[in-house]
């Protein structure tokens, strides 16, 4: 009904989300602008995009929290409008902000929540769940009390709790340390191979490219979505990388010229990147001969191509 | 001096008049968040505004027109003339007129009213026989404020009224005697009357702070968002939070009743279980109406100032301190909307007057009432969304 004219039928089963045209203001600000995305069942979605992008209002919409002003869509297959309540079942939300309890502790907090869902053992389900979540020994602690690794993991062990078919991470390793951050990266590998669809917002490009697939939203706009190489081909930026030394004064004279739309460090390197290919070309032609750096056309990384959307995206809808 | 100097020089130099600089900045700070929370803002100026006059114009410590009841068993001119001096004394109104004593006593019991008149059979022809027969004034003098300044007046007032109308000489030679009977209180001790009434009070103050911070609360702390992101409805959500404070409530309620009658020596005449359970129900009430605070405000803050709103009349329009009977029409109409008030009526009948569940029939409904339509107001204002 919600999806294609036909493909609805076929796709109910495959499909997790499908919503067409969510659109949402607040204070007569547009934040979702006619939104529309799929995301398949077991895989995991990342969401990127800037601060303030929409990002956290698609993603409660998605879970009831917020309605729609317009646009439709079924979520597990249920209306977004009208099942919210059924939604709510079958979905677990992370928030961006821990939202758990501060003054229960660890077991206390996942014993609510198995007793919410209405779970035949709650004490049992909370215990096996902080095995699973690496907190044995800290049961007791209260929640407030951890450090942001384990507040983040009890958050998981949380909204996974009750066995849904659909988690909803609102940048869930904000401000994690480089091994929680892909502890929890195998964690929800482990969790997509179960069957769980994944949608995680996110701001690191190493997280996205760990997604099956991505959608880059700005201005409460969808930009692009697809597989991160699909995103990278489709942007259709040529990119240059220079090496060498002394780029303080080459990115400052880089930066202006026609043909050049980003300049970008990357440690040793410089990445020069242009929508025209020859353009492009024609721009950095008078500094190819120089041997203070040497040259490579390269492809662009998806950071490369985020940047270079966020830049036109500021461009067509902020004026 | 070289010495001071060059640590003077050495220390990060410091503004001139930090303390004040920095105290100005918190300064700036504050009222700006004060002017941002508009509900606070208006608090702030409403709250003494109203609070003064309406409590300026509602209280009075020496009441008029109090509801009396009169057992008439005969009905006779002299009679009647008796009664008319008693309401030209502006303390008295009969609202009720009744023929059996079982009918009088129950009036009284019940608070319906606060005095009672029984001119008994053949009153009239004793008093000219010369007999100088008894007239009965029975006053509820649970509160004696209420009561006192009327009775008080009574004989002196009805006295020359009666020499004025009926001709019948100088006061000495009054023909009757005016027999007052101060029930239920008859020392006219105070405790007796505060005692019960601050079973209510204390219990409206702590009941009300309890609830209506919870919904606020899991708002500030971000963890409202997980909570409606899960499957539960608002009655749910309500239930779970009112219940566990109905406990604390009756032990509130016990201690404070405990120490009532072990300390202060107030008795209770009337059903302990019947005590328990309206004070349950009053309990009830009061903690609904503290969680509809809690679903309506925007922050503790203004949770705090509503309940304080709440607070003020009840104490003051209830009848726990000054007397219900004696104020304007329009404030006992406010009254009657605070459940205070009903308890006070009840804790005061039962502990005192050892009234049963029917003469408090009125003040239980009305106490329900209160509780069910906060309820319903909170389950709808409760909202399930972060529209």
């Amino acid at each position: 009904m919600n999806g294609g004219p036909t493909s609805a039928q076929s796709n109910a089963s495959s499909i997790a989300i499908d919503v067409k045209g969510l659109t949402k203001s607040f204070g007569g600000r547009e934040v979702v602008h006619d939104l529309s995305m799929q995301v398949k069942r077991g895989s995991i979605y990342g969401f990127l995009g800037p601060n303030g992008s929409g990002k956290t209002t698609t993603i409660r919409i998605l879970c009831g929290l917020l309605t729609p002003d317009s646009g439709e869509g079924t979520c597990l297959g249920y209306d977004i409008r009208r099942d919210a309540d059924k939604i709510k079942r079958k979905v677990g939300y992370m928030t961006q902000r821990f939202s758990l309890y501060q003054d229960l502790s660890v077991r206390e907090n996942l014993e609510f929540v198995a007793r919410l869902y209405g779970m035949p053992d709650a004490r049992g389900a909370a215990a096996d769940m902080i095995a699973r979540i690496g907190l044995k020994g800290r049961e007791e602690q209260l929640a407030g009390e951890l450090s942001g690794g384990w507040k983040q993991r009890l958050a998981l062990g949380a909204c996974t709790l009750p066995n849904p078919q659909l988690l909803l991470l609102d940048e869930p390793t904000a401000g994690v340390d480089p091994k929680a951050r892909r502890d929890f990266w195998n964690e929800i590998h482990a969790l997509a191979a179960e069957g769980l669809t994944v949608l995680v917002s996110t701001h690191y490009m190493d997280e996205a490219e760990r997604c099956h697939e991505i959608a880059y939203i700005a201005y409460g706009h969808l930009l692009a979505h697809g597989t991160v190489d699909e995103v990278i081909a489709a942007s259709a930026l040529s990119t240059w990388t220079v090496t060498g030394e002394d780029f303080n004064g080459l990115m400052a004279e880089l930066t202006d010229k026609p043909g050049v739309d980003m300049v970008a460090p990357f440690g040793t390197s410089l990445h020069v990147s242009g929508r025209d290919k020859a353009a492009l070309e024609a721009a950095i032609a008078p500094y190819r001969d120089n041997s203070k750096w040497h040259w490579q056309p390269s492809e662009p990384s998806l950071e490369d191509v985020f940047i270079d959307l966020m830049g036109r995206s500021k461009d067509n809808f902020q004026g | 001096m070289s010495a001071t100097d060059t640590i003077r020089n050495g220390e990060a130099r410091e503004p001139a008049f930090g303390f004040w600089r920095r105290s100005y900045a918190m300064l700036v700070k504050e009222f700006i968040q004060l002017r941002r929370d508009r509900v606070s803002f208006a608090m702030i100026i409403m709250l003494p505004v109203l609070q003064l006059t309406l409590f300026g114009f509602a209280i009075n410590t020496t009441p008029r027109n109090l509801p009396t009841a009169v057992l008439t068993q005969e009905d006779t001119d002299l009679g009647r003339s008796i009664l008319k001096a008693m309401e030209n004394t502006a303390y008295f109104h009969f609202t009720r007129e009744v023929h059996t004593v079982a009918e009088f006593d129950e009036l009284l019991q019940s608070g319906k009213v606060l005095f009672g008149v029984e001119i008994p059979r053949g009153f009239e022809r004793a008093v000219r026989r010369g007999d100088k027969p008894a007239l009965l004034v029975a006053a509820d003098a649970t509160d004696p404020t209420a009561a006192g300044s009327a009775l008080g007046a009574l004989g002196p007032l009805v006295q020359t009224a009666l020499a004025h109308d009926l001709h019948i000489g100088d006061p000495p030679d009054m023909p009757f005697e005016i027999r007052t009977h101060a029930r239920y209180n008859p020392a006219a001790e105070s405790r007796l009357n505060i005692v019960p009434g601050l079973v209510g009070t204390i219990l409206t103050m702590t009941m009300l702070i309890f609830t209506a911070l919870s919904v606020t609360r899991e708002i500030e702390r971000g963890t409202m968002e997980s909570l409606l992101s899960m499957p539960i409805k608002p009655v749910e959500v309500m239930f779970g939070k009112i219940v566990p404070y109905v406990l604390v409530g009756f032990i509130q309620a016990a201690l404070i009743i405990g120490i009532g009658v072990l300390l202060f020596g107030v008795p209770i005449l009337g059903s302990l279980t019947l005590l328990a359970l309206l004070t349950t129900l009053f309990i009830t009430t009061n903690l609904s109406i503290g969680y509809t605070f809690s679903t309506i405000v925007q922050n503790q803050l203004q949770a705090m100032q509503l309940s304080m709103m709440f607070f003020l009349p009840s104490i003051l329009l209830s009848g726990f301190m000054f007397p219900f009977a004696g104020m304007p029409v329009w404030a006992q109409y406010i009254g009657e909307g605070l459940p205070l008030t009903h308890f006070v009526r009840i804790v005061r009948a039962i502990m005192l007057k050892g009234a049963a569940m029917q003469n408090l029939q009125y003040d239980t409904i009305a106490l329900a009432a209160l509780m069910l339509f906060a309820m319903t107001v909170a389950v709808t204002r409760f909202r399930r969304t972060l529209d």
